[in-house]
């Protein structure tokens, strides 16, 4: 009961900060979903101390949900300079894979190799993309597909498993009574907030997203700035493969973020980051991890397979475009308005 | 007029750089070892990557839009499982088969209805048709089934095969690929659905403006995509001889790359059909290469088609910036 006392006043004084801003809608999404839990869901809001440490379903929600919220601070970046990154898994699965190699050296050198290959991997997609001007698509896809076999020849086809304390915190210690990984995410997100939002970067990356040719004009640093932008993914994405491999105290070069760049993406555009670039939402993309993260979990809640869950997943992508489709709001605005049918009909086009 | 002459061979450098390419890692490999040059290899390198070629066909037509299709691995996942597990309820395998391709076209014709109705990003919503069709195949059956069936066994692979020796045939699925490469090559050289497609990857507003019909190309060519994924599907099965809800993974991957490496731009408009199949190849001789070899290991076959789609992303940009 006192998780009911935490949980919905937060969720409400949220609403209404945000309720004339876009963050309104995955909010209330989040809310609508967290309420069909609170009901028909036994246990869901079930917490318990036990080792000085809390447990409980919605604990897991915001400790699985911590690789793809970092992975989408980078990518909300990313894309709002028009841009998108395919190859944070792969470089998930190589900055894993390296700290795993390194483990037995030392921590510090493992978890700096980790991070500095991830580094290393961001900023190859950012010189594709500024200095050699590739499409950024086609470029982050050299490493996608790439990228996963490099992993692989790091660990040399093996799965890779470390012991070292420090390491296994990583991804399954506890501060505070609340997972490490929860304080990386909060600690990053203050830290990506205060610089786009406290400096001129954030508006730099607006600018380029919405206008690259007139950004250039007004003279601002295109180039260097989309390059950082994609240092800074690669940085993300490197911490969320660290925690990845330390979740499961190995590097499977296989595995470890298939397909989360895809939801990282996703967690992007449900939290309110449009893909042609602009204009960003980051605590958006927070809210939209959690988001993506509880309905995977209220499913396997309900005994609806991992294999089967992605019909829904499917289904929230598709109505999140739908809702975020000019056509359609243009279609819906007419509704209420009653203009006359053909000047809806030309704004289609 | 000098120019016009010249814009051709321009935008054909990528096709035959990877076609130089082709033939250097073939000759390569009977070089380097002693059975690569038998025809068993040869047959074998169009028999084995039938169903990743056809479904490639599809994904450049996406891409020659200027779209992309993500959903290209699950649908041909879906199309495996749902034909294995109709022939498992005792259905004739035509009809497994001819509503396999009804639905791969179906899915398809929805994902562009929505693309172009709602103005929605194809990246997104092929995304949500791979998830979707993903978690379809396995609620049609959760695991691997096998197809037992005479029409599989003895028609498809040995009717339907040519006979070149006593011990080599050639299997029907390579006669599929090409079957496919030709009808694809043609549809999109000589009609106007391959012009109007063309004409919108260029500059979908110019397009617009010259009056090519947009709407009705968009979604029939997402439509094209998803029949030739669910084609890809079905050439699969005949060589799998099963259907596995968990397979193709990351086919749409290498179709892309197929398309990319055969000289396609990613941005539409320009690229050849035929140029898709020696990308295939290439992918498909980049792999037994790899097992030829031995000692090497499987994940070098992905670090090498990396490579390679850097060397001709980078050589595209070139040509594209030295024509502007």
């Amino acid at each position: 009961m006192i998780v009911d006392l935490i949980v919905w006043p937060t969720l409400a004084a949220l609403l209404w900060v945000n309720r004339r801003r876009p963050l309104l809608w995955p909010l209330l999404a989040l809310a609508l979903l967290l309420l069909f839990n609170r009901v028909f869901t036994p246990g869901f809001f079930v917490l318990e101390i036990r080792d000085g440490r809390l447990y409980g379903t919605l604990v897991d929600v915001l400790n699985q949900g911590s690789k793809v919220m970092l992975l989408a601070l980078g990518m909300t970046l990313v894309i709002a300079t028009g841009g998108v990154d395919l190859s944070v898994g792969a470089t998930m699965a190589i900055a894993g894979a390296v700290m795993a190699r390194l483990a037995d050296v030392s921590v510090p050198v493992a978890l700096g190799g980790g991070l500095g290959v991830a580094l290393l991997a961001g900023a190859w997609n950012g010189l594709l993309v500024s200095a050699f001007r590739i499409q950024p698509i086609i470029a982050t896809l050299i490493l996608m597909v790439a990228g996963r076999g490099v992993a692989q020849l790091v660990t040399d086809g093996q799965i890779i498993n470390f012991e070292q304390p420090a390491l296994v915190y990583l991804g399954n210690g506890a501060l505070l009574g609340l997972p490490f990984t929860l304080a990386l995410v909060l600690g990053m997100f203050v830290l990506t907030a205060l610089l786009v939002r406290r400096t001129a970067l954030g508006l730099f990356i607006e600018a380029i997203g919405d206008n690259e040719t007139a950004a250039r004009f007004t003279g601002l640093p295109a180039r260097p700035v989309k390059f950082l932008v994609y240092v800074f993914a690669g940085l993300c994405a490197g911490l969320a493969g660290l925690v990845a491999a330390s979740n499961i105290k190995s590097a499977d070069a296989n595995h470890i973020g298939l397909y989360l760049e895809l939801d990282a993406i996703l967690t992007v555009v449900v939290g309110g980051t449009a893909l042609t670039g602009g204009r960003f939402q980051l605590a958006g993309s927070l809210v939209g991890a959690l988001l993506i993260q509880t309905l995977g979990t209220t499913l396997y809640a309900r005994n609806v397979g991992a294999d089967v869950a992605t019909v829904p997943k499917a289904i929230v992508i598709l109505a999140v475009c739908l809702l975020q489709s000019p056509v359609l709001r243009a279609k819906l605005a007419g509704l209420r308005r009653r203009p006359p049918a053909a000047a809806t009909k030309e704004g289609t086009v | 007029m000098n120019l016009a002459k010249l814009r051709p061979s321009a935008q054909i450098l990528p096709v035959l750089a990877s076609l130089g390419v082709l033939i250097l890692l073939y000759a390569g490999g009977c070089v380097a070892f002693e059975n690569f040059g038998s025809l068993r290899v040869l047959i074998n390198l169009f028999g084995d990557n039938a169903f990743l070629g056809v479904a490639a066909v599809g994904a450049t037509f996406v891409i020659l839009s200027g779209g992309i299709d993500l959903s290209v691995g699950a649908v041909v996942a879906f199309t495996g499982v749902l034909i294995a597990s109709l022939i498992g309820h005792g259905q004739p395998p035509l009809l497994a088969i001819g509503l396999a391709l009804a639905f791969g076209a179906g899915f398809g014709a929805l994902m562009g209805a929505l693309i172009h109705l709602y103005a929605l990003p194809p990246f997104l919503v092929t995304l949500g048709g791979m998830f979707l069709a993903r978690g379809l195949s396995f609620m049609v059956h959760p695991e691997s089934l096998s197809i037992d069936h005479p029409f599989y066994g003895e028609f498809i692979s040995q009717t339907l095969s040519v006979p070149v020796s006593r011990r080599l045939a050639i299997p029907f699925t390579a006669f599929a690929l090409l079957a496919v490469v030709l009808a694809g090559a043609a549809l999109a050289r000589w009609s106007r659905f391959g012009r109007n497609v063309l004409a919108i990857g260029s500059s979908e507003s110019s397009a617009r403006l010259m009056g090519v019909p947009i709407g009705s190309t968009k979604i029939l060519v997402y439509t094209l995509g998803g029949f030739l994924s669910a084609l890809g599907g079905v050439v699969a099965t005949f060589y799998m001889q099963s259907g596995n809800p968990a397979s193709f993974v990351g086919l749409e991957l290498d179709a892309i790359a197929a398309a990319v490496i055969g000289g396609t731009l990613l941005r539409g408009g320009v690229g050849y059909i035929p140029g898709t199949l020696v990308g295939v190849l290439i992918l498909g001789l980049i792999q037994t290469l790899v097992i030829f070899q031995g000692t090497l290991n499987s994940w070098w076959t992905r670090i090498a088609v990396g490579g390679l789609l850097f060397v001709f992303i980078v050589l595209q940009q070139l040509t594209a910036r030295r024509r502007e």
